[in-house]
Parts: structure tokens; C-alpha cells; sequence
């Protein structure tokens, strides 16, 4: 058992998949030699060889598109966008193909594809390269769409996401990609998708959260309990098909809901957790839902990048506001 | 009575809906074929600032055509032309093409057919493409490839029956390894190279084919596809369907580029302009082809240079935007009429022959109209099948929702 970082997770991943199966193929833009801008496929060009670790031309669409020939031709291709700011051209090929090349053919054709990337805010880039924007993703019928919050859960998961006939799209939360290291033995063991993971448990607040912001809302639940407020964190982890149930049964239990995300607020996927506790929880709520977001606002470059993130001031703040309500 | 007056009296005119009901005579032999490769003047060389300077790369594109609009030969074809049962075969995949398209219309004019892409007068690149393929090769089409997938198996019921909404129709009993249609113009590009990428990884001698039309080579798809299949030589051959019309934006306006072919070179492999009614160029071009893919030596381009005599669907009305004089003068130069006259010029084909046929075409059509009609709409529910390859617990409810409420509609 080594202790490695978030990356390092996603590269063992990456290395046991391809190990054990022959028809997984990595690529993406300088997945090869260079092993990736963030060094996620460091050394599998030199293992497995560039007919499976692919150096593509710079071309997004490109790579989306050729995992869904891949995956029709049962090969398990794991693409790489270098970042989420570079998904857009991809969009097309996961709404109109990837999403619904089982379903448009009954089952005749199917497309178990993964599509990583990096996202999110906070490590002071370029623009375009801060955003959030899952909850455009997890609108999409057909898709997985799974982000991880530490690297178990990173290597877990991606085993997971490679092995489901299904494609997911993989969002790897850039800003805690080096920020935590952790116990990873290289089992070969899956975590399961479409499952929530309850990371602490509380009875009197629920606090709900996906990748990087898992661990401010962590960090707030400490401050909480210090004033004796118990929190229950739960990392969604899976955001398509979501663990509604494990949602449910915790609000269920502590009557409050606080949901952070870095995402804007409008449309994020905050508000379809908001609603599903409206519906089906409502009268377990002793306080209104609250969220916990970035602002509806362009992430701005790195000089106030900080001050768009939601804070654990921010979230122990929602806490203790819920707490109090009434 | 000569054959060519036999041939007057059953022509096609009557089968086959011209716009002006007209009965029109071929074209001579000098093919439009040959004048559109130089309708465009060529910028690339008066751009050169300064003609002292080397050439440092120069290109060619070859246009291959065998048969004329008469019906007569241009130069001497390849040899699979002197099997007339072949020849006789593409004959018989065309007329059976237009005649379910024809009837699709006509399903969709009666409100028993959804929106349906034609391929009137586009019968040679379909035929012509698909017959040089393989059973393991894998064909990724557009969505007016109708006639390419009826050769590769597809039931025409099964045609009829995605067209009329129903997903069912894309389990198609051609391959089944190959693509459904594709509807987002260009995008199945990319699917196609991934498709040749794997054949290539796993050593095996199958070529992906991919269809599309002269709209489609302005996407930015199509050209990352061909980029990377030059790349990788990977088995895949490009065909541009360059039926002149985008909807109503004709190629001019598409296009600056004097072919379509020549984008192949810039992906640094070789484009082909062919005669798109001439099914023995076609299937000449898309044989060379799949044969140098299947044999390790990259991909191609075959742009087929043909004419959409039809609207661009059912849902279009072309004569908004397209004079019918230029429709009347393309259907001297259609591919069915062309290859029956070489058939007969042949002795290959004659006035019997072609009754059976017509009869037999109509009788195949009619009997998978009765099929597709005759099929029940599936239960509502069945929408959440296939959705992934196990539903998530998640919209179990949702699905059952569904079940509960359609049963009671049904009730009501």
C-alpha cells in the first residue's frame, strides 16, 4: 500500500484497466510521451504502446467521437479533454451518439466510452479553464456522469466507469488532484457507481457535495461540530443516475439540507437535489434547503477566483442558519 | 419494332415520377461530369505571390467515369463490367431502391410515414458503394444512404419503420456491426475512423465505410476524421455524397474548393472524383478503395458527383429554391435509365426482364409496407429499454409512472 495523490489514483487506475483488459485504449491530446498536462497517463504510453495510449490530433470533437466508433466496436476507450473548458465540442457527440447509440438501436449497438477531464476552479489558470459545468452534462438521458473527491474514491471509480457498458463521462476535480494523499492498494477492486457515499455521519444537518468541494464541506462539518452541530456529509459522486435514496433517507433523518457546489446557482444541479427533497421530503424539513454555490457570475481569472468559491466560512455559516431556522 | 422503340414503351417515365412528366431522351455522351470539375476557377494559383519561388508540393485529382448519360461507353471499364449478371444486379438494387423511396414518399404524402430523406437519383452511389463492401466491413451512413443499406440487408420494413418513429427499425437485419443512420450531418465521421481504428488494433482485414453529403464536408467532423485516418492510415473510405444541394444551399456556396475530393489531400491521402451515375465508376472507385484499405494502404476519399433529383425531404419544397429547368436537365443524366441502355445495348436486358422486374419491385415493396403497417406501436414503457444496459434503480419509478398512466390512457 502506497500513499499517493488524486492523480496518481487516476494513473493506477488507468494502468490496472488497461492491464487486465486488452480492448481498453487511452486518448486524448499529448496522453502519449508527455503522459498527459497533469501527468494523469504518465508512463502507459511506454507500457502498453501508442496504438493504446493514442496521441490524437488537437481535436476535441475527434476524440468523442472516434471513443463512440471504438465503443461500438467493443473496445473500452477512455478519451482525455485536457480540460472541461474544452468539452463543448464534444457535446454533439455525447448528446446525439454516445448517450443514445443503445437505445436508438435497441441494444444492437452500445458505446462503453469514458470521457475525462479535468474541472473545476481554484488552481489560478488560464481563463477557460475553471469551470463546473456538470449539471449541463447530467441533463443528458443515457450518460453517466461521476466525479470523484479523493483518490480511493478516484481509483474506485474509474475502474468502475471503465468496466460499465455504459458511457460516462469522468470529472476529475483539478484543484484537489495533488492537494491529498491517501492509502491506495492496487486491487483491482471497483467502487460502485450510482451509489452515494456517506462520508460522515450527523442527525441534526445533512450537508451535500461532489468533487473538490468535498472538502471545504468536510472541513465545515468539523467546525460545526466544535459547536456541537453533528453534520452528515454525503459525496454524491455519481451525479447521473443519482442516489436519490441516500439523499432521501438522510434529510429524512436530520430535517435540514445544505447542498455546495462550485458550480453558478441557476440550474446547477443543486436545484434538482433542492427539488427532489420538495418533493419527496418536505415534511421532514425543519428548515428551508439551502445552497451553498458559485455565483451567477463568469468564473472570474485567478485574482478573484478565490472569492467566487464557495468558502467553509460559507458553508458552516448555511449550517448554522439552518440549524437555527425557526 | 427496333429495341430502342421497345424500350419507349415501357419507360420509366411512367413508373418513376418525373417533375414534368415529359418523356426525356439521355444526354449526349459528354458527361456534365467532366465540365463540373472545372466550374470553379482555380484561386490556389493566382494566390502565389511570386511565381520565382519552388514548388515545394503539387496534387492531383483523377475523375473516373465509365458509362455516359446515353448510356454509352466513355473508355473501356474494369473488368468485373463483362459480368452482365453483376451489372444486372446493380440494375436490380437500383430500381428496387427507387422504388421503395418512391413509395416512402408516397406513405408520407398519406400521413403513414414520418419525414423521409430521398435518394432519387442518387441510386449509383448507394449501389455502387455498397456492393463493393464486405459483410464484415462495417458501412456508417447518412440519413439518405437508404439504398446502401437495403444491399446490406436491411429490410425495407425496417426502413420504414424507423422513418415512421419507431427505434425498433435501427435493429436492422443488415450487419450487425454496422451504423444506424446518422441525422446530425457529418458527425458520424469521427465514428467511422474509431470503427477503422479498432480494426486496425486488432489486425483484422475489415474497412469501415463512411457515407455523407457534399454538406457535410464544410464540418469540422469530418475533416478531424479524415485528419486522423490519414494520421494512422487507418481502413476507412470517406464518400461524399456531392449531390449539389444542401437543403437549398447549392455546392457553390458550400465551397470555394474546385473539388471535394481534393480535402483528402490535405489529410495526405488520395481523393477521387467519380461519375455518381455511372454504378460501374462507383463500384470501379469504392472496390480500388476498400481494397487498398482492407490491404494496409490508408484511407480514401470517393466524391460521387450526382444530383438530388427529389426534394431534400418530404418536410421540403425545392421549387422555392431551385429552377426546374436545372432539375429536368439532371434527369437526363439519372443512373438507372443510363445503365438499362448499356444493358440493352448489350443484349443484357430487355422488355421482359424489365415488367418482372417492375412487377417484382412493386410486389417486394407493397408486401413490407403490409409488414411495417401491420406492426403495433411498442408498449410505452419500453422507451426506458436500452436506456443503459441495466436501468438504474433510480427511474425504476419513473418507468413504472409511465406503465401505470398509458395503461389508464389506453383505458380511457
Amino acid at each position: 500500500m502506497a500513499e499517493i495523490t488524486l492523480v496518481e489514483a487516476i494513473n493506477l487506475a488507468l494502468a490496472r484497466a488497461m492491464e487486465e483488459d486488452p480492448n481498453v485504449v487511452v486518448l486524448g491530446e499529448d496522453v502519449g510521451i508527455n503522459g498527459g498536462v497533469f501527468r494523469a497517463t504518465a508512463g502507459l504510453q511506454q507500457r502498453f504502446g501508442p496504438e493504446r495510449v493514442i496521441d490524437t490530433p488537437l481535436a476535441e470533437l475527434l476524440i468523442s467521437g472516434l471513443c463512440v466508433g471504438m465503443g461500438a466496436q467493443g473496445l473500452r476507450p477512455v478519451g482525455e479533454i485536457q480540460f472541461m473548458g474544452f468539452i463543448y465540442p464534444c457535446i454533439d457527440q455525447l448528446v446525439n451518439h454516445a448517450s443514445r447509440l443503445r437505445n436508438r438501436t435497441q441494444g444492437r449497438l452500445t458505446c462503453p466510452m469514458v470521457l475525462r477531464t479535468p474541472y473545476g476552479a481554484g488552481i489560478r489558470a488560464p481563463e477557460h479553464h475553471s469551470e463546473s459545468t456538470e449539471a449541463m452534462l447530467a441533463h443528458i438521458p443515457g450518460l453517466r456522469v461521476v466525479t470523484p473527491s479523493s483518490p480511493e474514491r478516484a481509483y474506485g471509480l474509474l475502474l468502475a466507469a471503465i468496466r460499465d457498458p455504459d458511457p460516462v463521462v469522468f470529472l476529475e476535480p483539478t484543484r484537489i488532484y495533488r492537494a491529498m494523499k491517501a492509502d491506495v492498494d492496487d486491487t483491482g477492486d471497483a467502487l460502485p457507481l450510482d451509489v452515494a457515499f456517506i462520508l460522515r455521519e450527523g442527525r441534526d444537518l445533512t450537508l451535500i457535495s461532489w468533487g473538490a468541494m468535498v472538502k471545504e464541506t468536510l472541513a465545515a462539518a468539523e467546525e460545526l461540530a466544535a459547536d456541537g452541530i453533528e453534520a452528515e456529509v454525503i459525496d454524491l459522486a455519481t451525479l447521473k443516475p443519482y442516489d436519490e435514496e441516500a439523499v432521501l433517507a438522510s434529510v429524512s433523518k436530520t430535517g435540514r439540507c445544505v447542498i455546495v457546489h462550485e458550480a453558478a446557482r441557476t440550474g446547477g444541479f443543486g436545484a434538482e437535489i433542492a427539488a427532489l427533497v420538495a418533493e419527496r421530503a418536505l415534511l421532514s424539513l425543519l428548515a428551508p434547503v439551502a445552497r451553498v454555490t458559485g455565483y451567477d457570475t463568469i468564473v472570474p481569472l485567478p485574482r478573484l477566483e478565490q472569492q467566487y468559491m464557495p468558502s467553509v466560512a460559507r458553508i458552516v455559516a448555511a449550517g448554522r442558519g439552518a440549524v437555527q431556522f425557526g | 419494332m427496333p429495341r430502342d422503340a421497345t424500350l419507349h414503351a415501357f419507360h420509366f417515365e411512367s413508373d418513376y415520377v418525373l417533375p414534368t412528366g415529359a418523356r426525356l431522351k439521355p444526354a449526349p455522351t459528354s458527361s456534365r461530369f467532366f465540365q463540373a470539375a472545372g466550374r470553379v476557377p482555380d484561386m490556389t494559383k493566382e494566390s502565389a505571390a511570386d511565381q520565382e519561388l519552388p514548388v515545394v508540393a503539387r496534387f492531383e485529382v483523377r475523375g473516373r467515369a465509365y458509362l455516359g448519360p446515353d448510356g454509352k461507353l466513355l473508355r473501356p471499364p474494369p473488368a468485373f463490367a463483362s459480368d452482365l449478371d453483376l451489372l444486372r444486379s446493380f440494375y436490380r438494387g437500383m430500381v428496387l431502391t427507387r422504388t421503395f423511396d418512391l413509395k416512402a414518399v408516397s406513405l408520407q404524402r398519406t400521413g403513414r410515414l414520418g419525414t423521409y430523406a430521398v435518394s432519387l437519383g442518387q441510386e449509383a452511389v448507394a449501389v455502387g458503394i455498397a456492393s463493393a463492401m464486405r459483410e464484415e466491413d462495417v458501412i456508417v451512413p447518412s440519413y439518405r444512404d437508404n439504398g446502401a443499406l437495403l444491399w446490406r440487408g436491411m429490410k425495407m420494413e425496417e426502413i420504414l419503420l424507423f422513418w415512421g418513429g419507431d427505434e425498433r427499425g435501427n435493429r436492422s437485419s443488415g450487419p450487425p456491426h454496422d451504423f444506424p443512420y446518422c441525422i446530425p450531418v457529418g458527425s458520424q465521421a469521427p465514428h467511422a475512423a474509431g470503427v477503422a481504428f479498432a480494426f486496425r488494433l486488432r489486425k483484422e482485414p475489415r474497412v469501415a465505410v463512411c457515407l455523407f453529403g457534399d454538406g457535410a464536408t464544410s464540418k469540422g467532423d469530418v475533416w478531424e476524421a479524415m485528419n486522423f485516418a490519414g494520421v494512422w492510415k487507418l481502413p476507412v473510405v470517406f464518400v461524399a455524397n456531392n449531390n449539389q444541394w444542401a437543403i437549398s444551399v447549392p455546392l457553390r456556396l458550400q465551397t470555394a474548393a474546385q473539388t471535394l475530393a481534393q480535402k483528402a489531400i490535405a489529410a495526405g491521402f488520395a481523393g477521387e472524383q467519380v461519375d455518381g451515375n455511372d454504378v460501374i465508376a462507383m463500384h470501379a472507385a469504392a472496390a480500388d478503395a476498400i481494397t487498398a484499405a482492407r490491404e494496409g494502404k490508408g484511407p480514401r476519399l470517393i466524391e460521387a458527383l450526382t444530383y438530388r433529383l427529389s426534394d431534400h425531404t418530404t418536410a421540403d419544397d425545392a421549387g422555392r429554391y431551385r429552377p426546374p429547368e436545372e432539375v429536368q436537365a439532371r434527369w437526363k443524366e439519372e443512373p438507372i435509365a443510363r445503365l438499362r441502355s448499356y444493358l440493352v445495348g448489350q443484349k443484357a436486358w430487355g422488355k421482359s426482364d424489365e415488367e418482372q422486374l417492375v412487377a417484382e419491385c412493386h410486389q417486394r415493396v407493397e408486401a413490407a409496407v403490409e409488414r411495417y403497417l401491420a406492426t403495433p406501436p411498442r408498449p410505452s414503457e419500453t422507451m426506458f429499454d436500452h436506456l443503459y444496459a441495466e436501468l438504474p434503480a433510480v427511474y425504476a419509478s419513473q418507468r413504472e409512472e409511465l406503465e401505470r398512466t398509458s395503461r389508464g390512457a389506453k383505458r380511457g
